[in-house]
């Protein structure tokens, strides 16, 4: 399984854009804006990102996300705090699921 | 594109010391640490260390010429037996004082009164402190130096150094961990100041943030870990000519352990020396001849033209 991630591949992410270039255009204008400091500093950016990064378990993310935490003068523990927001929440979205549950339990029972 | 080149094709013209205020003054390479992140291999075993003849001369060149500040590098700067002879010769001189200090220093047989030392010459000290957190610290310095760099601190500021109501002025050095960029100067200070506060009541005057030299011991991790030409790349493309003013080299002379004389202390380390038909040892000094002289330069200089700058 580990020759579908290279780290040299997240390099190559522009080859995305190959075969639709103007959607690729507008993805890109959107990341690079979405990532600009706005309301949120770049800083907690970088942490948003790095907690999503996690949550959704994109090896490139991570890798780039983390540099970036670097990069903005936090260190393991900041990151390790973020991951825990982020996991937190994941595991509460999935907690929260046992009201389904209950109430398929509900409508199974007499 | 090289560094000389594009220094060319920035401002039609090499690049040249704008007058010379500082002497920096590296008086060896013997430490008692032996940091990742070290550009010149200090540690216990060098045995590089500026004798007594060239600290006299230091001192003559010091009084003689135009210069405002001594600023003593090493190394621990603290170990050269001439160390206190040239503080306070350049104090009675009437020239302000740096010391780049590692504070642990300030723990080793010999040092029980340097922090006295320090103040009653009114030095000015810049400390290493690579991160406010101590297991980064203690990654990159050794294990246990956080705790040390703690303590000196707080002795430090016990003194009067880093507190607003004295002149007694202490500075902190953050470097990068790894192969990134320092982040925001200002940011970073904002972080130092509120962490240390909070977790031990430190006050300091001001941050510094460098960008670590691809050379020395960074150079070999950068070599072992096949990141070296990645690492220059990312220099390079962070170059911000908003810098040029403001990089060292431009203002002050450096004069190594053995009294050659160079742009900056990474070209003492690489031992590119100042450039043809200027100085070359402090035995010859001139300076007038060395205030406008033309700076050496090669790429490793990206790293101080990088981002904001490498203070």
């Amino acid at each position: 399984m580990t020759e579908y991630y290279q780290a040299e591949d997240l390099d190559r992410f522009g080859d995305v854009g190959r075969h639709n270039p103007a959607l690729f255009k507008k993805f890109m204008e959107w990341y690079t804006s979405a990532l600009e400091p706005g309301m949120l500093t770049k800083r907690e950016k970088v942490l948003i990102g790095v907690g999503v990064a996690h949550v959704i378990q994109c090896p490139y993310c991570i890798d780039a996300y983390t540099k970036s935490c670097l990069e903005e003068g936090m260190s393991l523990e900041h990151i390790t705090e973020a991951v825990h927001v982020a996991s937190a929440i994941r595991g509460g979205a999935s907690l929260i699921h046992a009201v389904q549950a209950h109430n398929a339990v509900d409508r199974n029972s007499i | 594109m090289k560094f000389s080149e594009r220094i060319t094709a920035e401002q039609a013209g090499p690049l040249k010391a704008l007058g010379s205020k500082i002497l920096q003054v590296n008086v060896g390479y013997r430490c008692n640490m032996s940091c990742k992140h070290c550009h010149v291999h200090g540690g216990p075993d060098r045995r590089e260390i500026m004798d007594e003849v060239t600290a006299e001369r230091v001192l003559q060149v010091l009084s003689n010429n135009p210069f405002e500040t001594l600023d003593l590098t090493g190394g621990a700067p603290e170990l050269n037996p001439s160390f206190r002879s040239l503080v306070s010769g350049a104090r009675k001189a009437g020239r302000h004082v740096i010391v780049r200090t590692n504070l642990t220093i300030l723990f080793e047989k010999g040092m029980e009164d340097i922090p006295e030392f320090y103040r009653d010459n009114a030095v000015e000290l810049i400390a290493s402190l690579p991160y406010y957190l101590g297991e980064t610290v203690d990654r990159v310095r050794g294990s246990g130096v956080y705790r040390k760099s703690i303590d000196a601190l707080r002795r430090l500021n016990s003194l009067g150094y880093g507190t607003a109501a004295s002149a007694l002025r202490l500075g902190l050095v953050y470097n990068p961990q790894g192969m990134f960029l320092a982040p925001s100067q200002c940011a970073l200070e904002a972080a130092y100041r509120k962490e240390l506060a909070e977790r031990f009541g430190i006050a300091f005057n001001r941050l510094y943030t460098i960008t670590n030299m691809p050379i020395g011991r960074f150079k070999e991790f950068l070599t072992r870990t096949n990141s070296l030409a990645n690492y220059q790349e990312k220099l390079s493309a962070a170059f911000n000519p908003a810098t040029l003013d403001g990089v060292m080299c431009r203002h002050l002379v450096s004069v190594g352990w053995d009294g050659r004389l160079f742009d900056c202390d990474f070209n003492q380390v690489l031992g590119i020396t100042t450039s043809p038909g200027v100085p070359r040892h402090i035995k010859e000094f001139d300076y007038h001849a060395l205030a406008e002289r033309t700076i050496a330069v090669d790429d490793h200089c990206y790293g101080c033209t990088a981002g904001q700058g490498s203070s």
